[in-house]
């Protein structure tokens, strides 16, 4: 945690009530929620938690990692399974200026500042990317020559969140790059791939990449994270700079 | 106040009174760890106590294995929201670990030590009694590196980031010291039931 909350914040765990102010769709099965809250400023990689009450008191909680960068409004992309109780709810039924019960922000481990430095691998499956996100704005703000590599897996091109955003970066900065990986559909650019990323998958990236990752941040389903982090230990990297955001999913 | 258009999907009753609050049942083993799944070699492995730098008394895996069983059923809870059901596990009791070892718990907390230096406090009274286990079989058959194995600390009462993976031992300390997890915003006891999730809950 960095220094002290500022001014009328509320501590950091305390439920406290968060206004969404604007839903942008980002692609057929996520959308960004943009909310207001009284939080203490976060950090990238950090997470809040929703807790959504029903007219008879039932109550469900969720953690949402938080996208965007320090400073700027609070931005959740929530990706809606089927049937899920909260992202169902996001997706279906939440209008601006609806109100829910919000804390945060948490996490103190999956968590990049400017003086961590680099160099910076991120790799994100799906709705994982929304940390990373973070960590790419915020890079970009406070430390753009950081080299930087995010390769993201999703599954298709039409699927990938942030593109636009994320194809900008790669064009305009040296420093960054962008791999993407999409496990059902055609790769559609020089470099990226049309495969579920594996061990030799990561270990091509890496080596075209040319640098030795200093820190890597992995995220996503948890099949997804256990695939990439130990596949980047086989590489060589040291397991203490691996950092993992595990979001659940069925098993194997 | 209620959420707006929110209604939810309420539990069964039956499970609705087995679920902490803010939990969710699911029939899935998520995987939570900080970082990768170390690969812990038995050849190598080792169980010792410590009270502070002091080591009172160590095990080899087979040494280990050789140790009185218990099976236990038991539902459990994560942090981050879900809960899982009659979960089967087989291990060594503290009590029992304690006995072998021939040692009386020289204080009243411990930090449970992991081969990938995660470390999390736990009192010692919620381990002895019954209440913990080394445990080294899941579903009977040997606890998988993802879930902790070859062995992890097991306290079902209390938020499953107690239940450190990959132990290599427990350490007494003099007062209650906080491991990985409560150095990072999560709370020093941890209690499901009162949703000691986060350092300054209640
Ligand atoms: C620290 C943290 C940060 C997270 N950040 C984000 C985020 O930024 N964006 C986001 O969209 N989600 C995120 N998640 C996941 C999120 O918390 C919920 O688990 C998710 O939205 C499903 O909740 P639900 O109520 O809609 O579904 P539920 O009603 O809980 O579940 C519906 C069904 O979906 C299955 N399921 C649960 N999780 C997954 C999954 N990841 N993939 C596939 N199937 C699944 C369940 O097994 C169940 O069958 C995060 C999770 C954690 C722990």
């Amino acid at each position: 945690m960095t220094g002290a909350p500022p001014a009328g914040a509320v501590p950091a765990t305390a439920w406290t009530e968060a206004t969404l102010e604007r839903i942008e769709r980002q692609t057929a099965r996520v959308k960004s929620f943009f909310v207001r809250a009284p939080l203490r400023a976060h950090a990238a990689g950090q997470h809040v938690d929703v807790r959504l009450t029903a007219p008879d008191g039932y109550q469900a909680q969720r953690s949402y990692s938080i996208a965007s960068a320090p400073g700027d409004p609070l931005e959740l992309a929530i990706e809606e399974l089927p049937e899920g109780e909260v992202s169902s709810y996001f997706h279906e039924v939440a209008q601006p200026g609806d109100t829910f019960d919000i804390r945060g922000p948490i996490g103190g481990h999956f968590v990049w500042r400017a003086s961590d430095g680099g160099p910076l691998l991120l790799v994100g499956g799906g709705s994982g990317v929304a940390p990373l996100m973070a960590i790419v704005r915020e890079r970009l703000r406070t430390a753009p020559g950081v080299p930087t590599l995010l390769v993201y897996s999703a599954r298709t091109w039409d699927e990938v969140i942030f593109r636009d955003e994320l194809l900008r970066a790669d064009a305009a900065d040296a420093d960054f790059g962008l791999v993407l990986a999409t496990t059902r559909g055609p790769a559609q650019r020089a470099g990226d791939l049309a495969r579920r990323l594996d061990a030799g998958l990561v270990a091509g990236v890496l080596s075209r990449w040319g640098q030795a990752p200093r820190h890597a941040f992995v995220c996503g389903a948890d099949a997804f994270v256990e695939t990439v982090a130990t596949a980047l230990v086989q590489t060589g990297m040291a397991a203490a700079g691996v950092r993992t955001e595990r979001y659940g999913g069925p098993s194997r | 106040m209620a959420t707006r258009g929110f209604t939810g999907k309420r539990p069964a009753d039956t499970d609705a009174r087995r679920l902490p609050p803010g939990q969710y049942r699911t029939e899935d083993f998520p995987v939570l760890s900080m970082g990768p799944t170390p690969r812990v070699d038995l050849a190598r492995w080792t169980f010792t106590l410590h009270d502070g730098p002091r080591p009172l008394a160590s095990f080899t895996w087979a040494q280990f294995e050789s140790l009185p069983r218990t099976s236990w059923r038991r539902d459990i809870h994560c942090v981050t929201k879900w809960s899982k059901f009659d979960t089967e596990w087989e291990g060594v009791t503290i009590d029992d670990l304690l006995a072998a070892a021939g040692v009386t718990p020289p204080t009243d907390y411990l930090l449970a030590q992991s081969f990938d230096d995660y470390d999390t406090n736990v009192p010692v009274a919620d381990l002895v009694e019954g209440r913990a286990m080394i445990a080294t079989r899941y579903a009977g058959a040997p606890l998988a590196a993802e879930h902790g194995g070859p062995a992890r600390l097991l306290v079902p009462h209390l938020y499953f980031w107690k239940s450190a993976k990959w132990v290599r031992g427990l350490r007494f300390t003099k007062k209650d010291e906080g491991g990985f997890w409560e150095l990072r915003g999560y709370h020093m006891y941890g209690d499901p039931w009162r949703e000691q999730r986060y350092t300054d809950d209640p």
